[in-house]
């Protein structure tokens, strides 16, 4: 099983490589991308990552900052899961953007008044962050402590609990600031949305959530049923209420926008729920990305297969989300008359993704999967004995003295 | 008489402006030199016609009709040009005022664009839009240039993560090919339209010979792009500069001077002698999308 898994991540891999080659060797032409809408596939897919990543952060440092214990056992598979889910982000974009080579001049020379820029160091905090957080945690979990005259015990996670406070403010701040960076553009009404922000730290928990649940559920099967049962029960609690609170905020969006008149108002709302691409909309999102996955988690008898892929569903269902979030919000023209005014390939204010845009998203999955299975193989998390594993029941319903669990 | 009947074939829709030239014509020819100091700029041409005498060979040129003709408002505009290059570039402000009731929709600004710029596919810095109004026979059509605003307060700059686009002291907002790492984030914010991406495409890529005129290098900003893969400007958001380049060598945008109906008009607009202040006091002025305050630096003329 495990050895299909890779071959499967590695076909993936390779497949997509051919998008990736194309990217570089015809340049951008490959793309469906445009002057007109020039954000398309590439991008929401790096907003999907973005927020998987950030999600799966939020919930699995839960056990720092709450002391939910039912997480503890999945949390260093979290942070695995959230760095592959990072760069998997950062490689969607970077092949997204016109020349990579230059992009370490955000660093040099950043405009502080751009989003973008802010988003480009969040990211990097973050991730040096993860990779603290992941050098702690083996540590403390393989080794004794290499400072033994300090006063840490072997074990005892506290610079990883400082990290964790820390990372988590960085991931609210980008998970968030990913809305601000489409709701400070004025020029598209459809994301010009002040609530945006906090529709985008929703989305990112809620897909992130759903993620882990797959992530412990199915990839994640040798820890112990009880630990899982344990984990899944209160993931899927906590992913069904961000869900409904997501869509929520999504009726509230789609029933005003339906009395807008403008057609850059009306038009993105339109083309979301009727336009020719309606069936991401109650398709992807709604069925395989809302309904059929809450019902199979609402159930009482659910096994943690089963809930597992209805997290692979909601997870597939927010890349829905997040194309109807960007490509839209871009299809509508800045006058009506604009499109007509010059026709030539690239001034269509149409979308359609490439096959090897296709390829590149495939790509970029499959890289997120690959960092992830390495991760999990070769860093150094010593599997902990089993009578460690299994939390004491006081500490479950207590949640208290977190810090000293394995001392 | 020339120059009235001269006038009122080449443009019979505006006879309000024309009634109001002939009158100052009228006027300045009764003056004398030293008054006409204080009148607007190309009253100069004007007064030169006697001055030059009926056989050189300069008159030959100076006889031509002298006021709102194509040729002497190029003239003044390039004098205008001339006397702002002379300033320093942060009392510059460059602005266009586009008089929509002297577009034809000949598109001529377009093509001009495309052609001094080497505009690729899917690059285009003016477009003309269009629109109809009414049902035959009553029906009106209408055409608006749309070039890059130039705006005073640009969200494409505001934007941009690494200042590759700003506003130089002149107001031209401009693009650093070099740093643009191709996020096309401004392309997003700009609620105009205004810019466009790079992709790399070749009008003749798909023939047996890729000419290659369309790789001869652009002048933009003054400097040679020649269009090669991984090369700027390929891979950049690209967009109008107002000739930033022609306006340096003391040339008028190409869209200005190619405007068949003489539309555009353009200048500085701190020099209150320039005639595209004199354009922006007259009426039925208006901006795009002003709503939004991004003060565009080009205006239009109803
Ligand atoms: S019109 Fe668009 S590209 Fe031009 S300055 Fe304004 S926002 Fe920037
Ligand atoms: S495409 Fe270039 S100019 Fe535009 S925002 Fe990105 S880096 Fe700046």
């Amino acid at each position: 099983m495990k050895k299909i898994s890779w071959i499967i991540t590695i076909a993936a891999l390779l497949v997509g490589a051919i998008g990736v080659y194309q990217y570089l060797v015809f340049g951008e032409q490959a793309a469906g991308y445009s002057s007109a809408v020039p954000w398309g596939l590439g991008v929401a897919t790096y907003m999907l990552a973005s927020g998987l990543s950030a999600g799966i952060y939020l919930l699995t440092s839960l056990v720092y900052i709450c002391g939910v214990k039912e997480l503890e056992p999945f949390r260093q598979v979290g942070l695995v899961a959230a760095l592959s889910a990072l760069l998997a982000a950062l490689v969607a974009i970077g092949l997204d953007l016109g020349h990579l080579g230059r992009a370490w001049r955000i660093f040099i020379s950043p405009n502080p008044h751009s989003p973008m820029a802010w988003m480009v160091w969040l990211y990097t905090i973050y991730f040096l962050l993860l990779i603290l957080q992941l050098y702690f945690d083996s540590r403390g979990d393989s080794a004794p402590a290499p400072d033994a005259g300090t006063t840490e015990i072997p074990g005892d996670k506290r610079p990883g609990r400082y990290l964790a406070i820390t990372g988590v403010l960085v991931a609210l701040a980008f998970s968030g600031g990913l809305g601000a960076l489409l709701g400070v553009v004025q020029a598209r009404p459809y994301w010009s949305n002040p609530l945006l922000p906090v529709m985008f730290l929703v989305a990112a928990l809620a897909s992130g959530s759903a993620l882990l649940i797959f992530v412990v559920a199915v990839v994640n099967p040798d820890q112990q049923d009880e630990e899982t049962g344990r984990a899944i029960n209160l993931l899927a609690r906590i992913v069904v209420g961000l869900l409904v609170f997501y869509l929520l905020f999504e009726l509230a969006e789609m029933l005003l926008g339906s009395y807008y008149l403008s057609p850059s108002h009306a038009l993105p709302y339109q083309l979301i729920l009727t336009g020719p691409n309606w069936w991401i909309f109650w398709v992807v999102h709604l069925v395989v990305g809302a309904l059929i996955p809450v019902l199979l988690l609402v159930r009482g008898n659910i096994t943690a297969k089963t809930a597992g892929w209805a997290g692979f569903l909601i997870t597939l269902g927010f890349l829905g989300v997040r194309y109807n979030i960007v490509v839209p919000g871009l299809l509508a023209p800045p006058f009506t008359a604009l499109p007509s005014a010059y026709s030539e390939p690239g001034l269509a204010y149409t979308y359609v993704p490439t096959l090897n845009e296709w390829l590149v998203v495939l790509f970029v999955l499959a890289l997120g999967v690959f960092i992830f299975k390495l991760g999990i193989e070769y860093l150094p998390f010593s599997r902990r004995p089993d009578n460690a594993v299994t939390p004491p029941a006081h500490h479950v319903e207590t949640g208290a003295d977190l810090s000293r669990r394995y001392s | 008489m020339v120059d009235k009947e001269g006038r009122e074939i080449r443009e019979p829709v505006s006879r309000r402006e024309f009634l109001v030239k002939t009158a100052t014509s009228m006027v300045l020819g009764a003056v004398t030199l030293g008054a006409l100091s204080r009148t607007p700029a190309y009253a100069g041409d004007t007064a030169a016609v006697p001055a030059a005498g009926s056989d050189s060979r300069a008159t030959a040129v100076k006889e031509w009709p002298v006021n709102g003709d194509w040729e002497n408002r190029i003239r003044r505009l390039e004098q205008d040009l001339e006397r702002a290059l002379g300033k320093p570039v942060e009392q510059r402000k460059w602005g266009m005022v586009i008089d929509l009731r002297r577009c034809v929709g000949c598109r001529a600004c377009t093509v001009a664009c495309k052609a001094e710029n080497h505009l690729p596919p899917g690059v285009v810095y003016r477009p003309v839009m269009e629109e109809e109004r009414g049902t035959y026979p009553e029906v009106q059509r209408r055409f608006l240039p749309r070039p890059c605003m130039h705006c005073e307060k640009p969200p494409c700059v505001a934007v941009c993560p690494v200042k590759a686009t700003y506003k130089r002291p002149d107001g031209i907002v401009a693009i650093d090919y070099n740093r643009c790492i191709g996020c096309r984030y401004c392309l997003a914010a700009c609620p105009y339209g205004a810019r466009s991406f790079d992709s790399g495409r070749f009008y003749t890529q798909d023939t047996p010979l890729l000419e290659p005129y369309e790789s001869e290098p652009a002048l933009e900003y003054g400097k040679q792009w020649p269009r090669q893969k991984g090369r700027s400007p390929i891979g950049n958001a690209r967009k109008c500069t107002f000739c930033l380049h022609r306006l340096q060598a003391g040339q008028l945008p190409a869209c200005v001077t190619t405007c068949l109906g003489g539309a555009t008009c353009f200048g500085d607009l701190n020099d209150p002698r320039s005639m595209v202040r004199e354009w922006l006091a007259r009426e039925g002025l208006m901006r795009l999308k002003e709503e939004l305050g991004t003060e565009p630096q080009v205006y239009y003329l109803t």
